[in-house]
């Protein structure tokens, strides 16, 4: 086999090694939409967010427009600090509600985004006011038992 | 008594003598890297004969890996009724494991047992001391060409091995059993991350061709220069390529993958 | 630096050499002149490859200088050593030709790697060297289609691709059959004489060297035992140089290898 041969069947390897890189980043995993590290961040404080990871999706109205960055614990409040990465595209006014979510009844949590009317938009770093904590299943369990106990004794007479 | 004391106290010392050996050949490896990189024909070459000649095996493994995890992993999501879920199970096991680790076994096996055969044959006629005694270094014209192809090798090749893999598991999955082909893909590139699990898996089989490929190269060059000295060295690059591979790749993933999710 | 003739090629003094616990050479004292032919004899395992693997720097001696064209080859840098080896030729027992590449690249190999020649000139040049070795047919075959004499030859090719002044030849004539031996023998003949190489062979093959060598010299437990000019060989009635020219089977050199006597071992301890 000459020298020319050689160079073509391996630039063909090369290029088919390649072609698979890019299928990998944009097929497989979502380069297109979601490159970390671009977008804006927001911050959400929440008493509890349950399950969240990082990465969990952000979505609003269902659909997913960003990503968990961080979760952190403030340590004179004991709130959960949660950095949200917004894909640049998608904006949200000052008064816009942020709640932890799960999908589905025992699917992954991820944050909800519900916008307000407020003219002025969120910008890079800045804090979504209103949030809504994760449902702790034990603690809609206890509440509902409680309930229910709180009801029986002013039947029973 | 005594005397197995002593057969063990000589197997340690000779397996650290050999690592110490292995150490500043891979040390040595490191130095003509420079001149060897420049040669691009023959790296060309070495590509052709790791590379290309390993496509074949990786690509129709990949293909039944695939094929076979869809098969087993749809049979454990259906009973919780997220067989949607498909996609993912399947991109990441390929991404971040099965592809560089599987990979990395199968170059063992295919292309670095040969090239040990080859340097270890070559060693064995003289064609290495007469290439010392033409002023060429053998280590930088034999050596770093064939080490290099591996670290090049790898990383393209696991890509393709992965890739093929979730084209079997799209076959089973979508156009045998029946899953929506846009759950299928929409769910995969939600959870699969470009960064985190794509770019690390394929550091890892830069990793693993750098080892393997180092591992070949080293048992080719000081194996005993008989019949059987070249097989055991052959069937050492193998066992010790694998084991390394499986060991670095328990490392790198603790390192990689510890503290998410 | 040790003291140096202006006309020595090759000057060892008080050379020794062991692997691990095995002596191999002890204490050797040669000189080689510019332009001789000189044949180095002795029993296997005698220490004379090693002998050549020295003066190419491929080994380094426990002690004693090793001069070649007036370096110091023990303690030259490996830059200074190749620099050194680019005017060494070596052949090797059964021709190390690179069984990856056919005739004609084996040649030009020396020239691809150490000139940066075009193409065109090193394909005069390989031709020239094939044909002064009668095998500028054979340039397309692969090492495995040859014969022994023919690989041999190719090797010789390659060996003096680059003209060098000292050429090492290790047992040149091994295996091969008397009209290769011929062949090869007046190929170095010839060689040495247009090129103006020195010329150190190592061989068992008493007549060829007879034929060819302008100085023999004869290894014997790690030192020169003689260094004689080859009509001396035939009359001499050393009993080592007897045994190695009659081939006799006992003598100097031991049939046994080291043994507890015979009769001893048979009857039990």
């Amino acid at each position: 086999m000459n020298r020319s041969r050689f160079d073509f069947v391996v630039g063909l390897f090369v290029a088919i090694g390649l072609l698979a890189m890019v299928f990998m980043a944009l097929k497989v995993g979502n380069l297109a939409s979601f490159d970390s590290g671009s977008g804006y961040v927001l911050e959400a404080r929440f008493d509890n967010i349950g399950g969240l990871k990082v990465r969990a999706p952000v979505k609003s109205a269902g659909v997913v427009v960003g990503r968990v960055d961080s979760v952190g614990l403030d340590k004179e409040t004991f709130e959960a600090i949660v950095r949200l990465r917004i894909t640049s595209d998608y904006r949200f006014s000052k008064d816009t509600i942020a709640s932890i979510l799960t999908s589905g009844l025992l699917g992954e949590q991820y944050v909800g985004l519900e916008s307000g009317g407020d003219p002025v938009y969120l910008a890079q770093g800045d804090r979504v006011g209103k949030t809504q904590s994760a449902m702790i299943l034990e603690k809609l369990i206890s509440q509902f038992l409680f309930s229910k106990a709180a009801e029986t004794p002013a039947k029973a007479p | 008594m005594i005397a197995s004391i002593e057969a063990l106290g000589h197997f340690i010392t000779s397996r650290v003598e050999r690592l110490g050996l292995a150490a500043r050949f891979s040390g040595a490896i490191l130095l003509v890297l420079w001149v060897s990189i420049r040669r691009t024909s023959l790296i060309i070459r070495e590509l052709y004969f790791s590379g290309v000649r390993s496509l074949s095996i990786i690509a129709v493994s990949g293909l039944f890996v695939g094929m076979v995890l869809a098969v087993q992993g749809y049979e454990v999501l259906q009973r919780y009724g997220s067989a949607e879920s498909l996609g993912v199970i399947v991109a990441l096991s390929l991404v971040r494991e099965l592809g560089p680790v599987v990979t990395a076994l199968l170059f063992a096996g295919r292309a670095s047992s040969a090239v040990t055969a080859e340097i270890a044959l070559m060693r064995a006629t003289e064609q290495l001391a007469a290439m010392d005694m033409m002023a060429v270094d053998p280590l930088s014209r034999v050596g770093a060409p064939r080490f290099l192809a591996a670290i090049l090798s790898m990383p393209l090749l696991a890509a393709i091995f992965t890739s093929a893999g979730i084209c079997g598991a799209w076959i089973i999955g979508v156009k045998l059993i029946g899953i929506d082909d846009g759950a299928f893909w929409s769910q995969m590139q939600a959870n699969v991350d470009v960064r985190i699990d794509v770019l690390n898996g394929l550091l890892k089989s830069i990793v693993f061709g750098t080892a393997v490929g180092l591992i070949s190269v080293f048992e080719g060059y000081f194996a005993v220069p008989t019949t059987e000295g070249i097989a055991s060295a052959t069937t050492r690059t193998v066992v010790i390529s694998s084991l390394s591979v499986l060991l670095l790749d328990l490392v790198l993933t603790v390192m990689m993958f510890r503290g998410l999710s | 630096m040790a003291s140096h003739e202006p006309s020595a090629m090759i000057t060892m003094k008080g050379v020794r050499f062991s692997y691990a616990d095995r002596q191999i050479l002890n204490g050797i004292d040669l000189t080689v002149a510019k332009g001789e032919i000189v044949a180095v004899m002795g029993g296997s395992g005698g220490g004379k490859t090693t002998l050549l693997g020295l003066i190419a720097g491929r080994l380094k001696p426990q002690s004693g200088s090793v001069i070649v064209d007036g370096l110091d080859v023990p303690h030259l840098k490996k830059a200074e050593l190749y620099g050194l080896r680019r005017r060494i030729g070596m052949l090797f027992q059964f021709g190390a030709l690179f069984t990856d590449l056919n005739v004609f690249d084996n040649v030009a190999f020396p020239y691809r790697e150490q000139t940066d020649l075009p193409e065109a000139m090193i394909r005069t040049l390989v031709l020239m060297k094939l044909e002064a070795v009668g095998l500028r047919g054979a340039q397309a075959l692969m090492p495995a289609e040859l014969s022994g004499g023919m690989a041999r030859r190719v090797a010789l090719a390659r060996a003096v691709a680059l003209d060098p002044s000292v050429m090492l030849y290790d047992e040149p004539f091994t295996g091969l059959d008397p009209i290769s031996v011929g062949i090869i023998g007046r190929l170095i003949k010839r060689l040495n004489r247009a090129l103006g190489m020195t010329s150190i062979i190592v061989t068992h093959d008493l007549n060829e060297t007879l034929r060819l060598a302008d100085r023999v010299i004869v290894l014997s437990g790690g030192q020169v035992h003689r260094d004689m000019v080859p009509e001396d060989i035939r009359a001499t009635d050393d009993p080592f140089i007897r045994q190695f020219a009659d081939g006799l089977p006992d003598g100097p050199v031991p049939f046994h290898y080291p043994v507890m006597d015979y009769v001893t071992e048979l009857m039990g301890p």
